[in-house]
């Protein structure tokens, strides 16, 4: 565990040599990102607020005033404190490629991708899986069974999802830490499974 | 993904950094981890700045958590840690070694530490 933690403040990082491990939560508008970051992360879920135009463009001059042709989105984040000096950071990613430079810049430098999906309405997942792919992450597909959601057997959701053989599908109540933990595992295991195939 | 729950900032964030739009130091990341470079902050500084330097004050943190604790958007923050760093007045250590992401080694000790948590 955490040896000589400098900080009793749990804000802080337990020491300034740890490896922060990015990881995406991907998904549609209100398909459980949030919820299932605040399930895993150790710190209440914080959020950065980033100015956007609506074409997308990121926006850091802003005059002060929002005017029309800007938007203001959040983007939620938690964190998990793992053994051996690891830290884990989970960010909930819009899945619109409208936000396309702000995904490049979430994006960078993550080890893979939790995409979330609601069965009522897959398709809304399709935007962030292409990006996803584009991006070359390798990514996971948790569905998140609200309850007046209807339930297919996996090889009908993998179809409608168009799903690669090996991208793992795994059922995840976001709001359980064991489910949620268990998505991650399903990921990282994805991830490690292709580094073994494709040694750098 | 949500909006709107706070109050906008009082200054506006191109006064934050002096009308400049773009970081010094492009190699800037969410999760470049910042600490402490003095032991006390000098005087002079405009009060972003100084802002993030009395957050880091008692330990390390990464950029994204300064930039959620200060309220700012992630570029203004990179933008004020550049000088910072600059000034050397802060360190700045990215996340992990950028060219070529975590080794395999590394993702499996993250996988024992998931599956540990589960137990």
């Amino acid at each position: 565990m955490d040896s000589a933690r400098s900080s009793p403040d749990p804000r802080y990082l337990a020491g300034t040599d740890q490896v922060l491990i990015k990881l995406l939560i991907a998904g549609p508008f209100a398909v459980g990102k949030t919820t299932l970051i605040r399930a895993i992360s150790e710190i209440a879920p914080l959020h950065t607020e980033e100015v956007m135009t609506q074409a997308g463009a990121l926006v850091d001059h802003l005059a002060g005033v929002k005017d029309k042709t800007t938007t203001t989105v959040a983007i939620d984040f938690g964190r998990l404190t793992l053994p051996n000096n690891l830290v884990l950071y989970l960010f909930g990613t819009p899945g619109q490629r409208r936000f396309r430079l702000l995904w490049e810049d979430i994006a960078q430098g993550a080890v893979g991708a939790l995409v979330m999906v609601d069965t009522r309405r897959l398709e809304e997942s399709f935007e962030v899986m292409d990006l996803i792919e584009e991006a070359g992450l390798r990514y996971a597909v948790a569905v998140n069974p609200f309850p007046e959601a209807p339930t297919y057997d996996a090889d009908t959701l993998r179809d409608h999802l168009d799903l690669h053989p090996g991208t793992p599908l795994v059922l995840c109540d976001a709001r359980s830490r064991g489910q949620s933990l268990d998505a991650l595992i399903a990921l990282v295991e994805h991830v490690i499974a292709h580094m073994h195939m494709e040694p750098a | 993904m949500t909006g709107g729950r706070h109050s906008r900032r009082l200054v506006p964030a191109y006064l934050a950094t002096g009308g400049r739009a773009h970081p010094s130091r492009n190699h800037l990341d969410r999760l470049t981890t910042l600490h402490a470079a003095c032991e006390e902050i000098p005087v002079g500084l405009c009060p972003e700045q100084r802002g993030v330097l009395e957050l880091i004050q008692p330990g390390a943190l990464p950029l994204v958590d300064a930039a959620a604790y200060l309220r700012l958007p992630v570029s203004i923050v990179k933008v004020l840690v550049a000088d910072l760093v600059s000034a050397g007045l802060l360190h700045a250590r990215p996340p992990i070694p950028q060219a070529t992401g975590p080794d395999l080694e590394t993702m499996e000790k993250v996988l024992d530490g998931l599956r540990a948590l589960k137990s």
